[in-house]
């Protein structure tokens, strides 16, 4: 079974965020970027189902500029196979991504597709979802665990009140959380063995995919900063303040 | 928490515009250290580094190896790291092929190196010291014994160490007792029982993995005295059947180890050989010609000991810039309606100043050390090689000897930002000066390089390779000059007079060094301070010229972090004025010092 994991190039974790002077959107120039974290656990589950011999191949993706190359070359030496950028410096919304993913799923035919539930840019946590909805697949999203039974795949889905089980036919799209494994560290053998492993770069054009934005951002700010604490003199003073400033207590 | 982000881009700006990175990936046999590929290795070692061996860094001085009935155990989680260090093949980064490395250069290594030494020095000195013993094989070992050993300890499932020093043999190794019997049992092959004791055996002992391969320096019973009569021995803890498997115990054992100022984690094992029948050992090379053999090695064993005084003033900066960003304490000197971030205050800046403009100084010097070291050893054109080999051995001492001193000093001021703070042992600044002061002395002291720096380094060619070095000085001089703007006009000043401190210096010593050799090796030292200070200095001054380059296609709209670049600029200059202004007075040391260090006659003390 051929395994599709989608991977995105964001910011990276330990980098302090700022919103651009213009606020049109947060600064990215000479930013560390990295691949999105959910990505990773994807991808190790990934490599974890070839381990176990139930994945053939695994095909990395990225849509994105040409520095998303970077991100892929990462997933290479994570494990995956083979890579596929889908090139453009346009700005990507989650329906775009998730039509340039359909393309290349129709191309590729791959029995599994594994994404991170969002991205830690954005947070928008959508294209999992739109993408399975295009192709008419199950989805299993806020994957713990995932196996792969035959033609079935049973994901255990980390939910409100617990764990909940459901039982998806395959191709399907899962969207998987934190939780769901602890990825690896990369060897060195593995990177270098990366540099050797085919990239293949499509456009949006080429795969014939409208990647038009459908929302328009009007402005990107910086949450509100923290006001100064205050002492409150007693534990009266507290509870009422809680009560009618705060409102958090009745 | 005082944990380590890997200076990646602080690296990457060193090997791409200071070392050339790209004309050493056109070397024959340096072909995979291409810019993008030496970037992610960097990325994933620096992950490695900050997520595995740094948390374990202060736990491990803390709980420090310790030795019960008869076995050393190392501190809680680094066989686990161990573990995932060797599974990630960083052992074998930089052996060649045929054994199971990856054949990267020392371009590669030394800033990977770097980073495991930063995040963790007690944890480090176990793969330092294996890399010390397969290049001792690699170099001299018979093609059976590298196929017996080699690939296990590329591999890192087996560790190396290095028995040189005896009780009465520290830095004059022709006093080594240890015997090496010649012995006849068949089915070990040609072997020879040794006999004797070591002290100082790093990692000699441990948990780590399941064997470990002793190199000893010995004599066999007919040796000459001296120098000329020590052998070297390989010495297995468990002996290797003939399938590769491990097979007796070895007649030598871990008697106990060390309590000590610093490295705590790294186990100082005192061993024991030939207890009960003498342990076997396997002659490497040929006889009498051990310490030849490790004269080869010591080129790399010195720098790689200087570069832990990079790694641990990288660390010891990150911990004080953090601190000095949290801490509030006092008013603005200018003027503030409360108390401010230390950092604000002119002399907590200054700290951090000499602290950062020292560590990308030293860090400059090492990787273009260690760029010369891999075009010596793989350029087609003999002539190149010869240049950057003089350039190299004439730079090893100043690595070594600068770069531990500056890494102490460097270690210190990291305490004195954090005040008290810095002094109690929790905050863990205090570790890494405890951890720095052992590099100025293992792998021969300050003393050593400098008499090694004047000696064999400067008078033996008179002088000839430092007048080389100086005219690469002279030549960055020039170019600051064309520049244009103030502060690299004030950079060149600076550059210009250390670069004639360094000129006079070494014309001195060339002169004097057949007169009055004492007065020389009594200013040995200050030379060697003062030849690092202006290396440095030069190496800072490139950067700043590299910078300005950066700046001037920023302004015209191309791509860049102009922030990053005027603060390569700033630093330099910071260093010019505060560092390099100091070659002067050592300058004034060495020609003049020696007059008091000899003064008193030796009653008079």
């Amino acid at each position: 079974m051929k395994v599709l994991v989608p991977v995105k190039r964001v910011v990276d974790y330990n980098v302090k965020v700022r919103v651009k002077a213009d606020g049109t959107g947060v600064e990215t120039a000479n930013v560390k970027m990295s691949m999105n974290p959910f990505d990773e656990i994807a991808l190790e589950e990934a490599v974890r189902l070839r381990e176990a011999g139930t994945a053939t191949e695994i095909i990395a993706v990225s849509c994105g500029p040409q520095a998303s190359q970077e991100t892929l070359r990462t997933a290479l030496a994570i494990g995956a196979d083979r890579a596929i950028l889908v090139q453009t410096d346009a700005e990507l919304q989650p329906l775009a991504v998730a039509k340039l993913l359909r393309a290349v799923a129709q191309k590729e035919n791959p029995g599994l597709v594994l994404l991170g539930k969002q991205a830690i840019d954005d947070d928008c946590n959508q294209t999992g979802q739109m993408f399975a909805g295009l192709l008419g697949w199950a989805q299993g999203t806020f994957a713990f665990k995932v196996k792969v039974e035959g033609d079935k795949v049973s994901v255990t889905r980390e939910v409100d009140g617990g764990l909940e089980t459901e039982s998806l036919k395959l191709p399907a799209a899962i969207t998987v959380d934190l939780r769901l494994n602890e990825p690896r560290y990369v060897t060195l053998p593995n990177i270098m063995k990366a540099k050797k492993k085919p990239l293949e770069v499509l456009t949006p054009d080429a795969l014939g995919v409208d990647i038009a934005s459908r929302l328009v951002i009007i402005k990107v700010e910086e949450p509100p900063k923290r006001k100064a604490g205050v002492k409150v003199p007693d534990a009266k003073t507290l509870v009422e303040k809680l009560k009618n400033e705060a409102k958090v207590i009745q | 928490m005082a944990e380590y982000i890997a200076p990646v881009r602080e690296m990457l700006f060193v090997l791409n515009e200071l070392v050339g990175l790209e004309s050493v990936s056109r070397l024959p046999g340096c072909e995979d250290a291409t810019a993008d590929l030496v970037d992610q290795i960097l990325e994933e070692s620096g992950r490695f580094a900050s997520e595995v061996l740094s948390p374990l860094n202060q736990s491990g001085d803390k709980e420090g190896s310790s030795f019960e009935g008869g076995a050393v155990r190392t501190p809680a989680g680094f066989k686990e790291a161990y573990r995932q260090f060797a599974q990630g093949g960083w052992n074998a980064l930089q052996f060649p092929a045929e054994f199971g490395g990856q054949g990267l250069p020392k371009i590669v290594s030394t800033p990977v190196s770097e980073m495991w030494n930063s995040a963790n020095m007690g944890f480090s000195l176990c793969p330092l010291l294996t890399v010390g013993a397969i290049e001792a094989l690699l170099l001299r070992g018979t093609e059976e014994i590298k196929r017996m050993f080699l690939p296990r300890m590329v591999e890192g499932s087996w560790t190396g160490t290095m028995n040189l020093t005896e009780s009465q043999a520290g830095s004059d190794l022709a006093l080594i007792k240890t015997r090496a019997v010649p012995a006849t049992d068949p089915d070990l092959g040609p072997h020879f029982r040794i006999f004797g004791q070591k002290i100082f055996i790093t990692y000699g002992d441990h948990d780590l993995v399941e064997n470990i391969i002793h190199l000893v320096l010995a004599r066999t019973p007919d040796a000459p005295d001296g120098v000329k009569g020590i052998s070297l021995f390989i010495v297995p803890k468990f002996l290797v059947n003939k399938d590769g498997s491990l097979g007796a115990r070895n007649d030598v054992h871990c008697v106990s180890i060390e309590h000590k100022l610093g490295i705590h984690a790294s186990p100082t094992a005192v061993m024991l050989f030939g207890d009960k029948e003498g342990a076997v050992g396997y002659l490497v090379g040929e006889e009498n010609r051990g310490l030849e053999y490790m004269f080869i090695m010591m080129n790399a064993a010195r720098f790689a000991v200087g570069l832990e005084g990079v790694a641990i003033s990288e660390r010891a900066y990150q911990r004080a810039l953090a601190y000095a960003k949290e801490r509030i304490q006092s008013r603005d000197v200018a003027g503030s309606d409360r108390s401010v971030p230390i950092i604000r205050h002119p002399d907590v800046r200054r700290m951090l100043m000499s602290m950062k403009a020292h560590t990308e100084a030293m860090r400059a010097l090492q990787y273009v050390v260690a760029a010369s070291m891999d075009i010596a050893h793989c350029h087609p054109d003999r002539e190149e090689r010869m240049r950057h080999q003089a350039f190299a051995d004439f730079m090893i001492p100043v690595v070594k000897g600068w770069n531990t001193e500056t890494g102490i000093e460097m270690a210190s001021i990291g305490i004195q930002v954090h005040g008290g703070m810095g002094f109690i042992e929790e905050t863990g600044a205090a570790q890494y000066l405890r951890d720095a002061r052992i590099a100025t002395i293992y792998e021969g002291t300050t003393g050593i390089q400098a008499n090694d720096l004047v000696g064999r380094k400067l008078a033996r060619d008179g002088g000839a390779t430092a007048k080389v070095v100086i005219q690469m000085i002279r030549a960055v001089e020039a170019e600051l000059a064309g520049a244009g703007g103030a502060e690299l006009a004030a950079i060149r000043d600076q550059l210009s007079r250390g670069a004639s401190a360094f000129a006079e210096s070494a014309e001195w010593i060339a002169k004097s060094y057949q007169g009055d050799i004492r007065a020389v090796h009594a200013g040995a030292v200050p030379f060697l301070k003062l030849v690092g200070i202006v290396c440095g200095g030069w190496q800072m001054a490139r950067a700043a010229l590299v910078a300005r380059k950066k700046l001037d296609g920023i302004e015209k709209g191309g791509p860049g972090d102009a922030a990053f670049y005027r603060a390569k600029i700033g630093t330099a200059l910071f260093y010019a004025d505060h560092v390099l202004s100091q070659a002067g007075g050592l300058r004034d040391t060495v020609l003049h010092g020696a007059r008091g260090v000899m003064a008193l006659a030796e009653e008079q003390f």
